[in-house]
């Protein structure tokens, strides 16, 4: 902590009171970025006390099924809410976003620590639960009547998801106005970083979509507490509207997550393979805005078995394969990027290389989830649960820590040991597989989700324990990347300007680490510059 | 000259129509059963078969990339032209036509099961199945109820009727590949074909609460002659429940 004050501190020493007034970006990034990694690391222990009361059958770690319930619930609504979403449109927009346009800073500094302070106020609501007698435990989807029923304290679920909302509506609105207005004269669009362009359809997607999982909580809230009947059906409501609004947002969300963690990945190829975009426009206009394009009507396959009007399920299985076609494009533009380039197997590349293979699986597996037939045997089950781990949860971890080993010499102005990167990479890259892998296999089988214990399944106790020595193999992996930082902090050489000989702005105008302000004097960049004008 | 073009091409044309036409009624004519789990496995076997081919072709070309373009020494930089405009239109044109081409043969396809799927057909025997926290009560046409124990007859498909009494619960019958929702207010159902005398599971697939794990029970496959003497057993004489 004293070495990363000390690098990004104006002139003083560590001051709690400027850390927590900031209006900087970049200090403003760390705090996100602290946030989210301590969402993930709670989050993460939450999966570790799972799989280990999974590992037998009947009670291994707990005899009450309600602890389970409350991991389980912690674990999604803090990896999705708290971790993921922040990571990359808190921690990464603001850092890289004002650096790579060449602005001094977001156009609404205030509005930006205003984000921030809502983020953490949601996260500290969030680890309430466990303190609260009666926590929530209604899964991150929070389905009434259930939600309503529980003796769970449903309203600090409400609440987190409200903070946390507020904070991305003023971010999206923030950030939106950045790009458009704040870019250094030159940076025409067309020569925008993948990055920026990922980081506004996200916050395009935020802005659309928030408020609706706003609406949906809110009357879940008021049916709750206040006795109204919007989800009950004995009053003439429908659990159903709630389950058509959730995933109205929560499909979306899955883009906003994956759309800037694929900005990353770009970022990384481009500098570590010193190479052209492989059809920029392809991957911009197809690739990014064709997913924003066909996000909002896909959201059906969620819920699929719901007695949902059939003429609605027929229509978004096609919109649901379909956009396989943008996502395929994004995966294009990553694969073809390789292609006569110059791929250096630093560490932030050897991640982009593992999300290429954990991608392909997560994103393979999602084919067959699209298709209203498939879903009568996967629906709920651990096949949907191993498909979007590997496609949101270790693809976009990828991008997230193999994007903070690419920023770190920029942000805290220390090279890391590569040997302890390599390491951390290829247990966690291990670990994934061994957990994932097995576990598509077994909901396949028939196991379904959000089970305590699986006394109806006894044929599936091994496969279990084996998926649970792989989650552990997963721990370590993370572990030896918080201590690869730590020791980067300790003992890390002194990062020079540009370490990976990048193109892009953020490396080539400024020092490591910015000074407040970002740049020495105005950028302004030449005609023939582009952020991935490698080969000229 | 032009005439006889446009004839040959007529000629050309007309042969996969009519191939698509006798394929269509090979399928479509419903001459035997359609067994639920058969066909789902049928489609999960094509789509698995699809989704390998992606995935192996891309893997491979990816490998080949990663090794073959491996930085030789420190000032290497790749060299990549740009695309030109046509080039450009046409990688994401022809993915696009790919792509498009697969995904509305597998939804076509998908179709197919799904209509079967979601019609019970006439000869099915009815149960009715009320969920709540946490358990099944099965109601037969005859009057019996019976708790987290469903019993059929085999080679006769079932028709279940599915309700709740208090959350959203799913009745899943994983050797059956079929599942849907118990929503409260309404009346929603599934069908199954059990072929063989045997014992399956049936358990919840949608978060109920404390004991989620705990609900599940049993489908007893019996023959038909073991199934009408189970029923004559257990009908309710004169009001008298099991």
């Amino acid at each position: 902590m004293s070495a990363t004050t000390e690098t990004l501190s104006v002139k003083t020493g560590f001051s709690l009171k400027e850390w927590i007034f900031t209006t900087d970006h970049k200090r403003v990034a760390v705090l996100y970025m602290i946030g989210s990694f301590a969402a993930f690391f709670v989050a993460g222990l939450m999966a570790m006390l799972m799989r280990t009361e999974l590992a037998s059958i009947g009670p291994t770690l707990t005899e009450n099924p309600a602890n389970y319930n409350v991991w389980l619930y912690f674990h999604g609504a803090a990896m999705i809410l708290g971790y993921q979403i922040p990571a990359l449109t808190g921690y990464f927009a603001n850092y890289y976003v004002p650096l790579m346009i060449g602005a001094k800073d977001v156009a609404f500094p205030r509005v930006n620590a205003l984000s921030v302070w809502l983020y953490w106020m949601g996260i500290v609501l969030a680890l309430l639960t466990f303190v609260i007698p009666d926590p929530p435990d209604i899964m991150w989807t929070g389905y009434p009547p259930y939600s309503i029923l529980s003796p769970g304290n449903t309203s600090f679920y409400t609440f987190t998801v409200l903070l946390i909302g507020f904070s991305s509506i003023a971010g999206g609105i923030n950030f939106l106005t950045t790009i458009i207005r704040m870019r250094a004269p030159g940076i025409t669009w067309g020569k925008l970083n993948i990055f920026i362009w990922s980081t506004m359809a996200a916050f395009v997607l935020q802005l659309i979509f928030v408020p609706i999982l706003g609406v949906a909580v809110t009357m879940l809230t008021l049916d709750k507490y206040l006795g109204t009947n919007f989800f009950n059906a004995a009053m003439g409501g429908s659990p159903l509207i709630y389950e058509n609004l959730f995933w109205f947002y929560s499909h979306p969300a899955v883009y906003v997550i994956l759309l800037p963690a694929v900005g990353i990945l770009y970022e990384i190829v481009g500098t570590f393979t010193r190479n052209r975009i492989f059809n920029y426009k392809g991957v911009v206009f197809g690739g990014i805005w064709g997913t924003v394009a066909l996000s909002g009507v896909v959201w059906v396959h969620h819920i699929g078995v719901s007695g949902i009007a059939e003429w609605m399920v027929m229509i978004q299985v096609f919109t649901t394969l379909i956009i396989s076609i943008p996502v395929g494009l994004l995966v294009i533009g990553l694969v073809g990027t390789l292609y006569k380039g110059s791929i250096d197997y630093k560490t932030p590349m050897l991640y982009a290389t593992g999300f290429l293979f954990l991608f392909l699986v997560g994103g393979l597996t999602g084919i067959p989830n699209a298709m209203s037939t498939i879903y009568f045997h996967v629906h709920g089950t651990q096949w949907i649960v191993a498909h979007f781990h590997y496609v949101m949860a270790v693809s976009v971890t990828t991008a997230i820590i193999g994007g903070t080993y690419y920023l770190w010499p920029k942000m805290t102005g220390k090279m890391y040991s590569e040997t302890l990167g390599r390491l951390g990479f290829i247990l966690f890259f291990t670990g994934v597989n061994l957990t994932f892998a097995p576990w598509l296999y077994l909901g396949y089988k028939g196991m379904p989700r959000r089970y305590f214990d699986y006394q109806q399944f006894p044929q599936f106790e091994g496969i279990q324990r084996f998926i649970t020595f792989g989650s552990y193999i997963i721990f370590l992996g993370a572990l030896v990347v918080l201590i690869s930082w730590i020791h980067s902090l300790v003992k890390g050489e002194k990062a020079p300007e540009n370490p990976w000989g990048s193109k892009s702005l953020e490396w080539t105008h400024t020092q490591s680490p910015p000074p407040p302000g970002n740049f020495t004097k105005p950028v302004r960049v030449a005609e023939d510059w582009d952020p991935y004008g490698y080969g000229k | 000259m032009g005439k006889i073009n446009i004839k040959r091409l007529v000629r050309l044309f007309s042969i996969p129509i009519i191939l698509l036409a006798c394929a269509a009624h090979a399928t479509g004519g419903d001459t035997t059963e359609y067994i639920p789990h058969e066909g789902w496995d049928e489609l999960w076997r094509e789509m698995m078969i699809d989704i390998a081919a992606i995935g192996i072709m891309f893997a491979l070309l990816t490998v080949y990339l990663l090794i073959r373009y491996k930085r030789k020494s420190p000032q290497d930089t790749g060299t990549a032209k740009k695309l030109s405009p046509v080039a450009a239109l046409g990688w994401v044109l022809i993915p696009v036509f790919v792509f498009l081409a697969d995904d509305i043969y597998l939804g076509l396809e998908n179709f197919v099961h799904y209509k079967k799927f979601r019609n019970v057909p006439q000869n099915a025997y009815t149960v009715e199945v009320m969920s709540y926290m946490w358990g099944w009560e099965i109601e037969y046409s005859e009057g019996i109820k019976t708790q987290n124990e469903m019993r059929v007859p085999a080679g006769r498909p079932v028709h279940v009727k599915l309700k709740s009494r208090d959350v959203i619960h799913t009745l899943f019958m994983p050797d059956f590949r079929v599942k849907w929702d118990a929503l409260p207010g309404t009346v929603q159902y599934l069908w199954f074909y059990p072929t063989k005398v045997g014992e399956h599971v049936m358990t919840c697939t949608e978060f109920c609460g404390t004991l989620h794990s705990s609900m599940h029970g049993k489908v007893i496959v019996m023959t038909e002659d073991d199934f009408s003497r189970w029923i004559e057993e257990n009908k309710p004489k004169e009001g008298g429940a099991v």
